[in-house]
């Protein structure tokens, strides 16, 4: 007698619990191995591109929040800078450094929840409760800077919306001194540990061709060897002052996504510990550009001030009629804003390059020949989150 | 081999039997926000008692979700005085834009008034009565 096998098509998703929020994937099993497979995105869509072409420039801020939401600073800023290229403006010192510190600190808070989930997903539930600590440390940080927890809007055009809090430094040194010695308690719990190494190695591989064919980005890229980081190739608010390391792996495998993360958390502490030491003082925003509204005082003590933001808040500002292209490195990969002006106060069109998006269409490639249950940790190493990918 | 590697993660997780939790145990204890923290909205009043707002419509036109509705009154001769002021607190996005435009400092966000769920979305919908009050922890508009 003869066991005949035939393929079988199963639904992973759009309510399981590890696919992040709300991705299905249409799997095609050859027994329990991957003969094909076919994500399905698009559950969390809300229209954020034809939103944006409806409403001011700086009003489309908190929207950028709700994209990457784990990162909202980092979104925060990509979307600001794209909007100062378009006019033609430079934040002050003071506010691209504190920009850095705020999209370092989004970055570490990023990979926290990825490490825990990550973790959590394959079975070391341990690693979740740790990384969600560290996390609220950083949480707190940003919720006495910006007034918010999750969604921030701190970015303005042209600066940032207040300056540092009181202890804000002190604060963050206390974190900085404190991270080393957690970041090597996850390593002492997962690096060498047998069972998270046999799940992960020689699991989900894309090779440097296939990740540079599909134009995969961010630690993605990095995992598959390819030395790449928005912030050495095309630096935005100084980040060509400091000094630090682009992590590679040549692995290419879930493994070498991990390491690479992993190292770009002490990455970013080196950045911040830099930027701690080095940040200058001066104005957060630039008051006398015609884009920006003046100060509250201002408002209410001038009359040409009071006029000034009437204008800018009831009809815009006057763009250059251009478009434009710009990128970030946000800890998913790069977020790039591609914006065709019309001169008008709104953009006539808002493109949104979401790495999430583009990461998952490589997913296919790394599933086929897979188990089922490797599934779960390839989801996992791409680290996506559904409000950037269907925005 | 397999109790060495277990030997390794229960050291670290061993250490911790002994701390303190760092869990609050929400309702009965309470973290207290920052100064910063942007929470349900209020209407700030002059030390007599006057209302600030003078209907300008900033905030109006500023809020991304467009959840501020604005009637102004207007007087006998002509001027405009402040009219109907309405938020929908179920749809705003607590952005803060408002408190930023504005330039009488008549509508401001406070920073610890955090409890005000409701059952139903239309209790959300806050009108100038219950945006008067700042300090209290339900507001809403009773059917
Ligand atoms: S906080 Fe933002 S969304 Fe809420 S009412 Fe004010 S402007 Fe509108
Ligand atoms: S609250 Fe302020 S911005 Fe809004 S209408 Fe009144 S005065 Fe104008």
């Amino acid at each position: 007698m003869s066991i005949e096998s035939r393929e079988m098509l199963i639904n992973m998703g759009p309510q399981h619990p590890s696919t992040h929020g709300v991705l299905r994937i249409i799997l095609k099993l050859n027994g329990e191995k991957i003969a094909a497979s076919e994500p399905d995105v698009g559950y969390l869509h809300r229209g954020f591109e034809k939103l944006a072409e409806n409403m001011l420039y700086h009003q489309f801020i908190p929207y950028t929040d709700r994209l990457d939401y784990i990162a909202s600073m980092n979104n925060n800023q990509s979307y600001v800078i794209a909007v100062e290229k378009l006019l033609g403006i430079e934040a002050p010192p003071r506010a691209q450094a504190i920009r850095v510190i705020m999209s370092e600190l989004g970055r570490i808070s990023s990979h926290l929840v990825w490490l825990a989930t990550h973790a959590l997903d394959i079975g070391a539930m341990t690693v979740f409760l740790y990384c969600f600590r560290e996390r609220e440390t950083i949480i707190d940080l940003f919720e006495e800077t910006s007034g918010n927890r999750l969604n921030y809007n701190y970015s303005r055009i042209g600066g940032v919306a207040f300056d540092l809090p009181e202890g804000f430094k002190d604060n963050l040194r206390k974190f900085l001194d404190i991270f080393p010695e957690k970041l090597g308690e996850y390593h002492r719990l997962l690096t060498k540990n047998r069972i998270w190494m046999s799940r992960t190695k020689g699991v989900g591989i894309l090779t440097r061709e296939q990740a540079i064919n599909w134009g995969v980005s961010g630690p993605v890229l990095r995992g598959s060897g390819v030395k790449w980081d928005i912030r050495k190739a095309f630096p935005y608010d100084g980040y060509e002052n400091y000094d630090f390391d682009i992590p590679t792996d040549d692995a290419c495998d879930v493994y070498g996504r991990y390491l690479v993360r992993m190292e770009e958390m002490r990455q970013s502490r080196r950045i911040l510990q830099q930027a701690l030491k080095h940040l200058p003082d001066g104005k957060v925003i630039l008051e006398d550009s015609p884009y920006v509204s003046p100060s509250k005082e201002k408002i209410m003590t001038e009359n040409f001030s009071l006029m000034k933001h009437m204008v800018l808040t009831i009809k815009g500002m006057h763009t250059p009629i251009a478009t434009l292209y710009s990128a970030t490195e946000n800890p998913k990969g790069e977020l790039g804003f591609y914006i065709v002006a019309d001169g008008s106060g709104k953009p006539y069109k808002l493109k949104i390059r979401a790495p999430s998006f583009i990461n998952i269409s490589a997913m296919p490639t790394m599933l086929r020949g897979n188990y089922l249950a490797d599934v779960i940790a390839v989801i996992g190493s791409l680290d996506f989150v559904f409000g950037e990918s269907d925005r | 081999m397999l109790f060495k590697d277990l030997r390794k993660g229960l050291a670290v997780t061993i250490g911790y039997l002994f701390r303190r939790p760092v869990t609050v145990q929400y309702p009965t204890e309470k973290l207290i926000p920052p100064e910063r923290s942007r929470w349900r909205h209020y209407l700030g009043v002059f030390p007599e008692g006057k209302i600030r707002c003078i209907d300008c419509g900033l905030c109006e036109r500023v809020c991304p979700p467009k959840v501020i509705k604005i009637i102004p009154e207007i007087r006998e001769d002509g001027t405009k005085a402040s009219g109907e002021y309405e938020i929908d607190l179920g749809r705003c996005m607590y952005c803060g834009f408002c408190v930023e435009v504005c330039p009488e400092l008549a509508i401001l966000m406070s920073s610890d008034n955090y409890e005000f769920s409701e059952y139903n979305r239309d209790r959300l919908i806050y009108q100038k009565e219950a945006l008067l009050q700042s300090g209290s922890l339900s507001g809403g508009n009773d059917e």
